[in-house]
């Protein structure tokens, strides 16, 4: 029972071929979709949503596949993946700022 | 007795999955994570990476939001003139597929290290700082362009917003000297793997190691290109 659970740590992460070439295939299908949302003009809504869509699959299975997060201990994904997490605090924070500046420029360049 | 109990348990312990296995993980006195030392160093720097690219994005979320002049039309200013066509924001396509190929040819790298195929390993890790080389080159292309051409300055220029200067400039010049830093990266540990350096170590956990930052740097452009190209 040792001997199974043991040579994931011995021998590192050793996964079949086919997985990461699956992995590349879609990041080349999704940056062509990201590319194609430019090409043809989308905007407003549509056009953010999508942009996001395909960024967070390619950042996810970049990190998942490419990186081997996937196949990490879950303590070990925690101590990476969370404290990112406070940046949506920043992200949040400086977008209340950037709006306070606009209609202050706004405000002042117009008197 | 006891003393077989505690092994025992220890022997468990270290392989409890989910929510149990982190607070064992944790609360063991000892390592918390299972994984190489340098691995484990690697990750914490990406982590800070990330807060450092993250605060580049955000700034420039925030100078974009608040600026009253139109930002330039940044599809129009990174296209290509191609048989005579006007590609938009081809260029940037190019780059992106450039090190997403460079990021498949690390994992083959990775996977054939743990294979203990030395020349092989070798080879893809050549062949993806070859590719690390080309995006660093056609990004001196881009600046040239923007610079000599354009004229964009970080204080400004002709196109819209005089943010988009001092952005870009940092944002991308941030990246090129990431990726400028792993190409060397990439070249020393390839000649260390190709001198079997490695296999006398008994382990080629610095392939892949070497291959998280490599990836680390490819997944940085996936949000430069989202927020700074197509937004």
């Amino acid at each position: 029972m040792d001997a199974a659970a043991a040579p994931e740590h011995a021998e590192g992460q050793q996964h079949p071929v086919a997985i990461y070439l699956w992995i590349w295939a879609l990041l080349f299908v999704f940056s062509t979709f990201s590319y194609l949302v430019d090409y043809f003009h989308l905007h407003g809504y549509l056009r953010w949503t999508l942009i996001i869509i395909f960024m967070l699959l390619k950042a996810g299975f970049i990190v998942a596949i490419f990186m081997h997060m996937a196949w990490e201990r879950l303590a070990l994904k925690f101590a990476i993946l969370i404290p990112p997490l406070c940046l949506l605090v920043l992200i949040g924070l400086m977008a209340i700022e950037g709006d306070y500046t606009f209609l202050t420029r706004l405000g002042s360049f117009l008197h | 007795m006891a003393e077989h109990g505690v092994s025992t348990t220890e022997a468990s312990t270290s392989a409890l999955p989910g929510l149990p296995g982190v607070v064992a993980d944790w609360s063991r006195d000892k390592s918390a994570f299972p994984v190489p030392w340098g691995k484990a160093m690697m990750w914490i720097f990406l982590l800070s990476d990330t807060f450092i690219f993250s605060c580049f994005l955000t700034s420039y979320m925030n100078v974009r939001m608040s600026t009253t002049v139109p930002w330039p039309n940044v599809s129009d200013t990174f296209a290509l003139d191609i048989g005579g066509k006007r590609i938009p924001l081809i260029l940037i396509a190019i780059m992106t597929m450039v090190l997403i190929t460079s990021s498949g040819t690390m994992a083959m790298a990775v996977n054939m290290g743990y294979r203990r195929n030395r020349a092989n390993t070798t080879a893809l890790m050549l062949i993806t700082a070859a590719f690390g080389a080309t995006f660093v080159g056609m990004q001196a292309f881009e600046w040239t362009k923007l610079i000599v051409h354009e004229g964009v300055r970080p204080w400004g220029n002709p196109l819209g917003a005089a943010q988009f200067g001092s952005c870009f400039f940092m944002i991308t010049g941030f990246h090129g000297l990431h990726v400028s830093a792993g190409v060397v990266l990439l070249c020393v540990v390839a000649k260390r793997v190709w001198s079997g350096f490695y296999d006398r170590k008994g382990t080629y956990e610095t392939v892949e190691i070497t291959g998280l930052y490599w990836h680390f740097v490819d997944l940085v452009w996936v949000f430069i290109f989202a927020f700074f190209y197509l937004w």
